[in-house]
């Protein structure tokens, strides 16, 4: 019996991830550590107690965000590595609001939130326009863009939010998404109510993508440029919109750090690492919404567990980077996964 | 302070920040130019660092002064090594460039701590005693004018990666070697037709730029940084890639680009010792090579082309 595509689809992400986590212990045992007390102890870190599942809720909320940041570009044909830039201006411009108004909660905490937005947007129409307009292949802005972001925010942190301090004042606590009722849940991990906002736009997502015209047109151009153009769609246009809407997404992520997790913007000596990670989400979640949040869940949690591998089984905790980079990696080379899944799939009919 | 005291700090620091810089984007112009892109430069410097580094501290007491050296032909073997992961990947599992490019650059900075903790338990490596120091080049040194500029108070791997700039440009553009593999670059079925090996080409355009990648990382870490951590290498490959572009992919424009990028990092360093650029907010030097290769890119600066096939799979047999 050949396999449905759609079982191929959903395959392929699972193969990568137990390759991934496979070769991950292969390199355990090879260094000499006990692997079976790592993966013990990296679950205990994430799932063991009420404040692990809170602080894996807490790191799964910027995931999804920088997910479907990645994940809608991607459907119109862009890859947005300008995440983590276009995070960093949506942290600061959240922040920005979050210490400088004071103003009712209804008020605040949405305009910081929008804040957020905005600036995510508006850093990453730059390559939007540039593409549209120039043909710059976006890859490439996005990087630099990224860089300069992480300068610019850091000089803003510096000269403009503080008197030359390494971090901002705490925000207002009418800006800020923490909830005492998580916090009391979860036995007072960082939790916050962001994860709400990322679901609610893991919905957005699927409903501009699979509901409305704007998003067919999206997904058009991301397949077929050329014949988008011929059937009158304004590809310009849409190239700018969809690198905005995936900006808003990023910016969105910068919020839950800057008003959830921190409730302050700090300088930094170097990237966050959530936007490369949402790429490695967007990836494994097939670039659809219900693919993301699962993805997230899967990466957050090792993230967080990763904390307790020194802890308990004396592992270090980059070997989750290294087993989310192998993911990325056999993720990339599904054509070979999906090659082998068709030669076993062939044989077992003889 | 006069104008010649001014070069004498600027240069020699300037050709110092441009060294890992010119050999890191040597190394992505004959991956491109073979055809695959290659984000993942920087994670090979995070590997040449890791490497130099580690295999300096090791072996110090078995090569003395020649450390570095060694270290520096360790780097890139070993780099040459890890690129062949993103090969692999790239032109025979057809990954899509950019995505594994991001992946080489996690997996790097991951093995390369993990390796860390698991060799010296902390998550820094110590300071190097043997690095690359500051020298005056003999002979040229002596040149009047000249000598006190350009060669004196500078290291040896400046001029180092100069000369491979130079010989970089020799071999892509004047031997046959060369040709083939732009040919890959620009249209591999072309290429294919003319009887040349397509993937031998491109998985030697990656190799050498995991070598060159490698390379760079360990001049960095042994001339600048002299230890590694995760902070040691943060961004250098990226700006070696903005060179490789800023010099439209062309060995002796990315080592032009990259020594002009060498000095906005010296200069956001030393600026404040200089009279006329007190006054400029180190930001702006910070941002200058990023915002330089964007406008380059969109044409304002003469307009800057990728080889036409980079990036693109080449599968026999489709059109």
């Amino acid at each position: 019996m050949q396999m449905s595509s759609r079982m191929k689809n959903l395959l392929t992400p699972v193969i990568a991830v137990l390759l991934g986590v496979l070769v991950g212990t292969i390199i355990m045992i090879v260094s000499g550590y006990d692997a079976i007390a790592a993966y013990t102890a990296l679950w205990n870190g994430a799932f063991g107690d009420v404040y692990f599942v809170g602080e894996v809720v807490r790191q799964v909320t910027p995931y999804i965000l920088a997910g479907l940041a990645v994940a809608f570009a991607f459907k119109t044909g862009l890859f947005n590595i300008g995440v983590e830039g276009q995070m960093l201006v949506g942290w600061v411009a959240a922040v920005w609001v979050g210490v400088s108004f004071d103003l009712p909660r209804i008020i605040h905490l949405p305009l910081a939130v929008l804040a957020a937005g905005v600036a995510g947007a508006l850093w990453a129409f730059i390559p939007g326009y540039l593409k549209a307009r120039f043909r710059v292949h976006e890859v490439i802005v996005t990087i630099m863009l990224n860089h300069t972001a992480l300068y610019v925010t850091n000089e803003i942190i510096r000269s403009v939010l503080s008197d030359g301090k390494e971090r901002t004042d705490m925000i207002a606590e009418s800006a800020s998404l923490r909830s005492p009722f998580f916090e009391v849940l979860t036995d007072y991990s960082r939790m916050h109510w962001g994860i709400t906002i990322a679901i609610i736009c893991a919905i957005i997502m699927w409903f501009i993508l699979e509901k409305t015209t704007t998003g067919f047109e999206l997904r058009a151009v991301g397949f077929n440029e050329h014949a988008s153009q011929y059937a009158g769609m304004n590809v310009k246009r849409n190239i700018i919109l969809s690198m905005v809407i995936s900006g808003v997404f990023a910016g969105l992520a910068g919020a839950m750090e800057g008003l959830g997790t921190f409730g302050y913007a700090a300088v930094k000596g170097g990237f966050t690492g959530v936007g490369f990670d949402g790429i490695a989400v967007a990836l494994l979640g097939g670039n659809t919404a219900i693919g993301v949040i699962l993805a997230a869940i899967l990466f957050g949690g090792l993230k967080v567990g990763a904390l307790n591998m020194p802890l308990e089984a004396g592992v270090p905790n980059e070997l989750v980077d290294i087993i989310i980079a192998l993911i990325i990696i056999f993720v990339a080379s599904s054509y070979i996964i999906r090659w082998f899944i068709d030669r076993i799939s062939k044989k077992g009919v003889k | 302070m006069g104008f010649m005291d001014i070069l004498q700090i600027v240069i020699p620091s300037t050709l110092l920040w441009a060294a890992p810089l010119i050999l890191t984007a040597l190394g992505g112009i004959f991956s491109e130019r073979s055809g695959v892109v290659n984000i993942g430069l920087e994670g090979l410097m995070v590997i040449g660092a890791f490497t130099g580094i580690v295999f300096n501290l090791e072996t110090v007491q078995v090569f003395g002064n020649w450390t570095p050296w060694v270290a520096l032909l360790v780097a890139a073997l070993v780099g040459a090594l890890f690129s062949l992961i993103h090969a692999v990947a790239t032109i025979s599992f057809r990954a899509d460039h950019t995505v594994s490019g991001v992946a080489i650059n996690l997996l790097a900075v991951g093995v390369a701590l993990f390796l860390v903790k698991l060799i010296y338990d902390k998550g820094q490596t110590d300071i190097i005693q043997k690095g690359f120091r500051k020298i005056d080049i003999p002979f040229l040194s002596d040149i009047p004018i000249i000598g006190p500029i350009f060669f004196s108070n500078t290291y040896w791997t400046s001029y180092v990666a100069i000369i491979i700039a130079i010989i970089a440009w020799f071999i892509v553009f004047k031997t046959p070697f060369g040709l083939r593999l732009r040919s890959t670059g620009e249209h591999p079925m072309a290429a294919d037709t003319m009887g040349i090996n397509v993937t031998k080409m491109r998985y030697i355009g990656v190799i050498i730029s995991g070598a060159l990648g490698g390379l760079g990382g360990a001049v960095y870490a042994q001339s600048i940084s002299s230890d590694f951590s995760h902070a040691t290498i943060s961004g250098q490959g990226f700006m070696a890639l903005a060179a490789m572009i800023f010099g439209k992919w062309h060995p002796l424009g990315a080592m032009g680009a990259a020594i002009f990028f060498g000095f906005a990092q010296s200069l956001s360093i030393i600026g404040n010792s200089l009279p006329f650029l007190q006054n400029v907010p180190s930001v702006i030097l910070l941002i200058a090579p990023y915002i330089l290769t964007i406008l380059a890119l969109t044409g304002f600066i003469g307009r800057a082309d990728a080889p036409k096939a980079s990036g693109t799979h080449y599968i026999k047999g489709s059109r």
